[in-house]
């Protein structure tokens, strides 16, 4: 029959296809060094993740023209998670077993890390994680490249305290993981520093919540009590937009009730009218508007790799060229792209922060930071009001979390373990995770 | 020389009067070389402390010059310069750099390019000192509204300076409600740091006064008072203040509770149309709304300096656009699908999500920056406690009058005749000779551009982004089912009921728990009432 014929041709061409493009791949494979991207480029997470592949894709091109890593040429694989939690583990298999990365740059939310992280300590993978998160983790397998609490929450609040004489706290969030550890770590801090139950106003969420009318009355209720109020925010995404419209609306400035945000960076204000944000503040250990040499060259690299001069930069880009310098160090350092000798090789190396100071690997596999209090100016930048002396190391475990405090990361030998209790010297292993 | 009113209504007047009285000036002026020139290049510090000095300085001087300086500061217009003399220059944006002013003089200093001047950066605590430096400046000022602003900035943080200063006003003020306003600054300023008889004369000029400030002195004052007369009269005050705020709050709750309701309403509406009359379960309604959003975003991009006008230009083209891509759906896909409900579902899920690619690969997958037009922004304040905002309000109003209209149609006009016909019985109207398929897609292209309309409206609310739509639709079937399916006073009723129970909730569960009792109380009410609150009767419930 003609018809079956056709079916037996189409099969068998297509069959041979398949291996030729299995053998072209394999030959590829033995001239590069193959970088991964895991971040979502649809859904809600798009928004800010869209930016972080562009920026590893820059950082691979930028290495390239350097001559590449170990005499090879890098070629970065890009999936799309599609903002969806299990698909991060699915892509993420994908990323090591099939087209065998040597590291992964990804995710953005905590619940996208926790999806992988099995999957990266089940294949010996190495994932660099850009994004502030609320700690209680080390894995050997992944790099923290983003600020733990202590880089971001807790120097904030002792600048509220201390410099601007906050007695009243609102801790607001989105309800999920990252604010709700992190409003325990401060709500703990906060104790510990003599403030009252009374003046803590806890409040969570949903995501992507719009009608912020009857908590901002709240605020406003519970700033008018006499005393400095402020609130801390781990409002997340584009709900940030609405609330501090909101604020603006009901007349609550930011003279009255300074709103600090750990999730608002330039990327997040792009896409906004930032009359009614001014004056309000962020902390990262990153802003565009730093003035230092090594910055203003990657602004420019940056313009001109997406060909864009109005586009900006953030915290996570920040962390994402850190972290990849320090895996090209790393692997220079080892000879090889093997993750063990990678893992061993990373700690301990320096990189330039990009607004002064070292960043440097730890044990626990986060990173030294600066850490900058900046306000919102109106033309969508941050003003630096506030920064620590010197750069605060990344700790994994929070000091102020009764379960946690005796805990330590530390991933060389002989200790080799993700949350050692320091008391009674054991690792607890995969049981406290 | 006198400081004109005209500074709140643009700089416009002051700057032509100030360049017509200077011009003739050099930078170092010749005229009164005072201390303003020596505090002036203090603004150029890095350091905000100096800065902050600076301009205290400057509000000293009581300079003419001064107010316009630090009016320009404040509103970020002041920017330093290297290399070039004045260091410090007023700048406003032109299409290929900037047009500089001197700040003294008001001298055109002619144009640079983007990268010559840099702005100075500003602090809470710089523009707290602003406000009350720009505040004594303007306590005098001839325009009632200017006194009476001036007068609450210096009641935010009263130094000893400022309370004199609010005396010898309040001594000269012929207007009366520039009068109260001073009065309740004297008194609250009193509360800090007059003596016990002043204290307890400014306790009892505060007694029901409902201004937070006035409310805040007291609790201040209460906490560290040791007079044990001032102290009870204080909180007897304060008693009488709180309850007054309790009815305030309620009303205020209610509002909340109505204007969250009138954002179901509108998002419901179309729906109402689509899924209420037609029985059609549209999916894509959330991504009709994002479309009507969408629009209304290009129109700003469109006519760019008509911000104010934009939305209506907006509210018609959304409906447009939404209605003709609703009209789309309707002949490409939905048209076959006619008694297939599950099918429909599933066809119109796929649709909102190319429709969602669709933006995200034509515009951006970041969400756009809709602006909001200055007359919806701020608030209506009824009394000193209780302010309603304007966009809010508007949309309020917006809402209801979507309702009437939709209305209108539906019961006045002949395509709302055969709407009613045909949704009733189709068999029978078209043996009347209507022509059903063509009802069909006009009523369906009518729920689409109502939603687009939405759109417009939720744009001014929340984010536009390619997702904005996934929000809406499963409040919008909630309203449409709880209201009674095919009932437009349902969907009113219900919509406004929802919202006001939401906001009843929230203040003790807690936004996540409210919105879960709420869909909680549906699934109650649908068991007890499963045609909602107001069920179509007769032959046409039961095809």
């Amino acid at each position: 029959m003609r018809k079956r014929d056709l079916i037996k041709r189409l099969v068998l061409g297509s069959g041979l296809a398949l291996g030729l493009s299995a053998v072209l791949s394999a030959a590829a494979a033995d001239d590069t060094i193959k970088v991964g991207v895991l971040h979502s480029l649809s859904g809600t997470m798009a928004i800010s993740e869209t930016t972080l592949k562009d920026t590893v894709l820059m950082l691979v091109e930028e290495q390239n023209k350097k001559g590449g890593l170990l005499g090879k040429k890098l070629e970065a694989v890009v999936v799309d998670p599609a903002s969806n939690w299990p698909l991060f583990a699915e892509k993420a298999r994908e990323l090591i077993a099939k087209d065998k990365v040597a590291a992964v740059f990804g995710c953005w939310t905590s619940v996208s890390r926790k999806s992988v992280l099995p999957v990266f300590e089940e294949l010996n993978g190495l994932l660099f994680y850009p994004v502030q998160y609320e700690g209680e983790e080390s894995s050997k397998n992944v790099f923290y490249t983003g600020a733990a609490p202590n880089q971001q929450a807790i120097p904030a609040v002792d600048y509220l305290m201390n410099d601007l004489g906050v007695k009243r706290w609102v801790l607001a969030g989105t309800d999920y993981v990252y604010p709700r550890t992190t409003n325990k770590i401060l709500e703990a801090y906060l104790k510990q520093k003599g403030v009252a139950a009374e003046d803590i106003m806890i409040n969570y969420t949903p995501f992507g919540h719009s009608d912020w009318q009857s908590i901002v009355a709240d605020i406003k209720k519970f700033g008018g009590a006499g005393k400095k109020t402020a609130v801390v925010s781990t409002i997340n995404g584009d709900a940030n937009v609405p609330f501090y419209k909101e604020l603006g609306n009901q007349g609550v400035s930011a003279e009255d009730i300074p709103v600090v945000a750990f999730s608002v960076g330039e990327e997040e204000l792009s896409g906004i009218d930032t009359k009614p944000l001014v004056g309000h503040l962020a902390a990262w250990n990153y802003f565009m508007s730093v003035d230092t040499p090594e910055n203003a060259a990657f602004i420019k690299q940056w313009h001109a790799f997406i060909k864009d001069p109005k586009r900006v930069t953030n915290d996570p880009m920040e962390a994402h060229k850190i972290g990849f310098d320090l895996w090209v160090k790393a692997v220079e350092k080892a000879g090889s792209t093997a993750t063990d000798k990678v893992v061993k090789a990373i700690v301990g190396l320096e990189t330039p922060n990009l607004t002064g100071g070292i960043a440097k690997m730890l044990p626990n596999h986060h990173i030294t930071k600066p850490v900058l209090i900046g306000e919102i100016q109106d033309d969508g930048q941050f003003a630096v009001v506030w920064q620590t002396e010197g750069t605060v190391p990344g700790d994994a475990w929070s000091d102020f979390l009764p379960g946690s405090k005796d805990l330590e990361g530390d991933w060389t030998a002989p200790i080799n373990c993700g949350n050692y209790n320091i008391k009674t010297k054991t690792c607890l292993g995969s049981a406290a995770k | 020389m006198r400081i004109t009113a005209s500074h709140h209504r643009g700089r416009g007047l002051a700057g032509a009067f100030f360049s017509l009285i200077l011009a003739g000036m050099t930078w170092w002026g010749t005229a009164a070389a005072g201390t303003l020139e020596e505090a002036l290049p203090g603004l150029a510090d890095r350091a905000f402390a100096v800065k902050q000095q600076a301009v205290q300085a400057i509000a000293a001087t009581g300079d003419s010059r001064a107010f316009p300086i630090l009016q320009a500061l404040l509103a970020g217009d002041l920017y330093t310069r290297e290399g070039a003399d004045p260091p410090l220059v007023v700048a406003r944006r032109t299409g290929t750099g900037w047009s500089l002013r001197d700040p003294l003089t008001r001298a055109d200093l002619g144009e640079v390019e983007w990268e010559a001047v840099k702005k100075i950066p500003l602090n809470n605590a710089l523009r707290t000192a602003l406000r009350g430096g720009i505040a004594t400046l303007t306590l005098s000022s001839p325009d009632p509204a200017v006194r009476s602003r001036a007068a609450k900035d210096l009641m935010r943080d009263p130094s000893p300076e400022s309370v004199a200063a609010l005396r010898v006003r309040l001594e000269q003020e012929q207007d009366a409600a520039v009068r109260t306003t001073l009065v309740l600054a004297v008194a609250v300023a009193d509360l800090r740091v007059g003596t016990p008889e002043a204290r307890l004369a400014a306790v009892s000029t505060l007694e029901g006064s409902l201004h937070p400030e006035a409310r805040n002195g007291l609790t201040t004052l209460i906490a560290n008072e040791t007079n044990a007369d001032v102290k009870a009269a204080a909180e007897r005050a304060l008693t009488a203040i709180d309850s007054r705020l309790t009815w305030n709050a309620r009303a205020e709750t209610l509002f909340f509770g109505l204007s969250l309701g009138s954002v179901l309403v509108l998002a419901a509406i179309g729906l109402a149309i689509t899924f209420g009359v037609m029985g059609v379960i549209n999916m894509a309604h959330g991504e009709l709304m994002m479309l009507g959003a969408y629009t209304t975003y290009l129109v700003q991009q469109a006519l760019p300096g008509w911000v104010d006008y934009s939305l209506f230009v907006a509210i018609p083209a959304a409906f447009i656009v939404s209605g003709l891509f609703g009209i789309a759906i309707e002949r490409t896909v939905i048209r076959f699908l006619y008694g297939r409900p599950l099918e429909t579902l599933l066809a119109t899920f796929g649709i909102s999500l190319i429709l969602q690619q669709l933006v995200r690969t034509v515009i951006s997958a970041q969400n756009v920056a809709v602006e909001n037009p200055s007359w919806m922004s701020g608030s209506l304040h009824i009394n000193p406690a209780l302010a309603l905002t304007y966009n809010r309000l508007y949309i309020l109003a917006f809402a209801l009058l979507v309702f009437v209209a939709l209305l209108l149609i539906l019961k006045r006009t002949a395509l709302g005749l055969q709407v009613r016909a045909v949704s009733q019985n189709r068999a029978m109207a078209r043996a009347m000779g209507v022509r059903s398929a063509r009802v069909d897609a006009l009523t369906f292209g009518l729920g689409a551009g109502i939603a687009g309309v939405a759109g417009v409206a939720l744009s001014q609310l929340t984010n536009v982004g390619p997702n904005m739509g996934q929000a809406y639709i499963i409040d919008s079937f909630m309203v449409v089912v709880f209201g009674g399916v095919g009932n437009l006073w349902g969907t009113l009723i219900g919509g406004m009921t929802l919202g006001v129970a939401n906001k009843f909730m929230e203040p003790w569960a807690g936004a996540v728990l409210a919105k879960i009792l709420v869909l909680v109380f549906i699934i109650l009410f649908i068991q007890k009432r499963p045609r909602g609150l107001f069920p179509q009767r007769g032959r046409a419930a039961d095809g």
